[in-house]
């Protein structure tokens, strides 16, 4: 992990520089060591600006890779990632990055370049309006006309894009503005945001309310989400499940915030959570949502949702209170914080039939696992993930997944103990995700071994990224789930639209011999027996290697909440031990 | 039920689009905004009313708070407060109706702002109902063209310069409606 931190370099102070200069100055200052970029005529100054800086220029192969790589490099190491690129289709390009980067409160600065601004609004080349396009998608973002404006601007951005609830800032710079010179001082650039409030606390009373729902809980359920990593509470949100002796369900991001082998630790909710976490989310008559935000994918029908629980939000963004769900205690502020506060005046209660009665509905969801059923000669997904995480568990891993069935297959089979081990698009769902990520967390964390799990249908979304990974010496491994199709998608067919699968079956490429026009090691596996030799081949392997895995090629992700169904109403995987059991 | 809020937000460019963006983004539906200069240079001052229940209205609240440029929200909708609309209205007025048209914009303190052989234009300024009676009662003359700004609000009774701070302000609502953060 890197270290950023503002550099106390003060050499360059009260000179004349231009605002190119002022740029790479100021992103070092912020503790920037690495930018993901692609150059263009807009940002050129910035470019031939690079020679004079520290910093690490990664040459990507499309912006969108920058800002997945620059947002892959921020939930590794928890700084700020930063993205560049150039005016009109540069700037546009990082459009999906920047939204991906919104929806799951990841702290990214994108720079990008644009028109002189004489030039602005008359349709010039490469001109868009990048500012008022990402303005729904940013955190904030601005247009700098002037050298004067950067290194403030700078500031701020990198300011708010890390405090409070963190996500993406555009700052959008003038070819102009690059180019002009004026005198550079740092101090004087401190940031000017008086309506900007990241710090929040609640009311006192408000935490007296909690304590009183807490102490009169039989049935509680803490719902562990991103917030938790974001805020550094892991340890904090273990002390008070401990304390309090309440069990931890985790939304799909949250995972790796609280220890799977832990014993209070139920496993993933929602729509293809455990099927005994969202019986007891049903059942619960207390709920205690950490840094979470009730996303449809974890609640299913809100009108059925835990209809008996109270409940508890702990959440930094006062936004989200009773956005989706109403809660009875809302605690607005920094999670750490917050239990910090509660956790002295928390009583430690005997929850031991609550705990028991969930161990009995474990029992019914482990006969139906995939693990646990005869071997068919078949390849399952599951398997390769289960395997991959039993050679990788002990090690320093980081897993970045892309979206669809591998993306739950993995939150279900890999079975996190560790903040930032996992990272995945949630909010925003974004194909392509997980190999520039998967660069941007390697990046961030050189240590780390990374493994992108990546389905056939998104990894050719984005895979032109390879050459990257490539140019810059990554030792990072690839496991495309290839089943042929694209999968989720698929599932969505088979169980709603009469197993029509249009558009679904895919025509790919020989992955392995694409692999090696790069340069990069490959296999193909196809039998059970071959994933953990094949992965431990991988470890061995002094470079990146891609494993292509020829999967079962229709299989389901099961539990499934159907979209808009009660979280309980789940399809599950058919079970024939069960029905058995059930015929006799 | 319709709500207003009074917005300080930073004078700077785009900021008004900011604002009306997140009022489509989140699906709000402004039934008037206004938006102007205060008495300090560097504030800009919004009025908006948008029809919202309680949650909604909190909502909208600390969505505002979001934006990095809003400085001060605060939700009127019950406090006492001086709420203003201006209206200009051409009305139909020959010759025979003029004496009218000129007797009633004198009970509702109108001004006649321009004459013409046709017609006359009033301009009025008060609350939106006393408004709406105007132009109810001109409406048989024939209104020709009307125009209006849309409400300015100002909380009665502080004074100039002592606008209740944002953490009062939040304490305030959260008197009534059991959700507060203090900023």
């Amino acid at each position: 992990m890197t270290d950023q931190k503002a550099t106390p370099t003060t050499t360059k102070d009260k000179t004349t520089m231009t605002g190119a200069s002022i740029l790479w100055e100021c992103l070092e200052r912020e503790g920037v060591k690495v930018v993901f970029g692609y150059p263009g005529g807009a940002i050129l100054p910035a470019y031939d600006a690079l020679r004079g800086s520290k910093i690490h220029h990664v040459l990507v192969r499309h912006e969108q890779g920058a800002t997945h790589m620059a947002d892959g490099y921020a939930r590794a190491s928890g700084q700020v990632g930063v993205a560049v690129a150039t005016s009109g289709p540069g700037a546009t390009n990082m459009v999906t990055g920047i939204a991906t980067a919104m929806l799951d409160s990841s702290p990214i600065v994108c720079i990008t370049g644009q028109v002189g601004s004489k030039l602005i609004g008359s349709d010039a080349f490469q001109e868009t309006d990048i500012t008022g396009v990402t303005l729904p998608i940013t955190k904030h973002n601005y247009l700098v006309t002037q050298a004067s404006e950067v290194a403030r601007t700078i500031r701020e951005a990198f300011y708010v894009a890390r405090s409070g609830r963190p996500g993406p800032v555009l700052v959008d710079i003038t070819k102009d503005a690059q180019q002009g010179s004026c005198q550079f001082d740092w101090e004087a650039a401190k940031p000017q945001l008086p309506g900007y409030r990241p710090d929040l606390s609640p009311a006192p009373r408000e935490y007296e309310q909690a304590l009183e729902l807490i102490h009169n809980s039989k049935r509680p359920v803490i719902l562990a989400g991103h917030g938790i990593i974001i805020s550094g509470a892991m340890r904090e949100v273990r002390d008070f499940a401990e304390r309090a002796g309440i069990p931890v369900a985790l939304t799909l991001l949250g995972l790796g915030a609280f220890p799977a082998s832990h014993p209070l630790n139920l496993g993933m909710m929602g729509m293809h959570g455990e099927a005994w976490v969202n019986h007891m989310i049903q059942e619960a008559d207390l709920l205690l949502a950490f840094g979470m935000r009730f996303d449809d994918r974890v609640t299913g029908n809100l009108k059925t949702y835990a209809p008996n629980a109270k409940k508890i939000h702990i959440e930094i963004d006062p936004a989200e209170i009773n956005k989706n769900v109403k809660v009875d205690v809302p605690l607005v502020g920094d999670l750490r914080e917050v239990l910090l506060e509660l956790m002295p005046k928390v009583e430690s209660i005997d929850r031991s039939e609550w705990l028991d009665h969930i161990d009995k509905l474990k029992g019914d969801s482990a006969v139906r696992d995939i693990q646990n059923l005869p071997d068919s000669g078949h390849l399952y997904a599951a398997h390769v993930i289960n395997d991959l995480w039993r050679q990788t568990r002990d090690g320093n891993t980081i897993v970045v997944t892309d979206v669809g069935q591998h993306q739950m297959w993995e939150a279900q089979y890999y079975k996190h103990e560790h903040p930032r081990s996992l990272i995945t698009s949630g909010g925003l769902g974004t194909m392509g995700f997980a190999l520039p990520a998967a660069i941007g967390a390697k990046v961030a964390c050189p240590e780390a071994e990374v493994w992108v799990i990546v389905g056939d249908g998104g990894f050719q979304m984005t895979m032109c990224e390879l050459a990257t990974l490539v140019q810059e010496n990554l030792k990072i491994h690839i496991a495309i789930i290839n089943n042929g199709y694209l999968g989720m998608v698929r599932q969505w067919q088979e169980f709603f639209y009469d197993r029509n699968y249009a558009a679904t079956p895919l025509l790919n490429p020989d992955f392995a011999r694409l692999a090696e026009a790069y340069g990069i090691r490959s296999a193909t596996v196809s039998e059970r027996s071959q994933v953990v030799p094949t992965v431990e081949a991988a470890r061995q392997h002094d470079g990146p290697m891609l494993i292509n895995f020829k999967v079962e090629q229709e299989d389901t992700v099961y539990p499934m909440v159907a979209a808009g169904a009660a979280l309980h109403d789940m399809i599950r995987r058919p079970s024939p031990i069960v029905e058995t059991a059930e015929d006799e | 039920m319709l709500n207003t809020f009074m917005v300080y937000v930073e004078n700077k460019p785009g900021v008004l689009t900011r604002v009306a963006s997140l009022f489509r983004r989140r699906a709000f539906n402004i039934d008037s905004l206004t938006v102007g200069r205060t008495e300090k240079p560097e504030v800009s001052r919004m009025t908006i009313t948008v029809d919202a229940d309680r949650d909604q209205a909190r909502r909208i609240e600390a969505n505002l708070y979001k934006l990095v440029n809003v400085l001060l929200v605060e939700n009127i909708t019950n406090q006492p407060a001086i709420i203003r609309d201006l209206a200009m209205i051409r009305v139909a007025a020959t010759h025979e109706a003029r004496s009218h048209v000129l007797e009633l914009a004198n009970v509702f303190r109108a001004r006649v702002v321009d004459v013409a052989p046709e017609s006359l234009t009033l301009e009025i300024t008060g609350a939106e109902d006393k408004i709406d009676g105007l132009l109810e009662l001109l409406r048989p003359y024939g209104v020709l063209e009307m125009v209006r700004t849309g409400i300015v609000a100002m909380r009665r009774g502080s004074k100039p310069g002592e606008a209740v701070s944002a953490r009062e302000s939040t304490a305030l609502d959260a008197a009534d409606d059991g959700v507060s953060y203090s900023v």
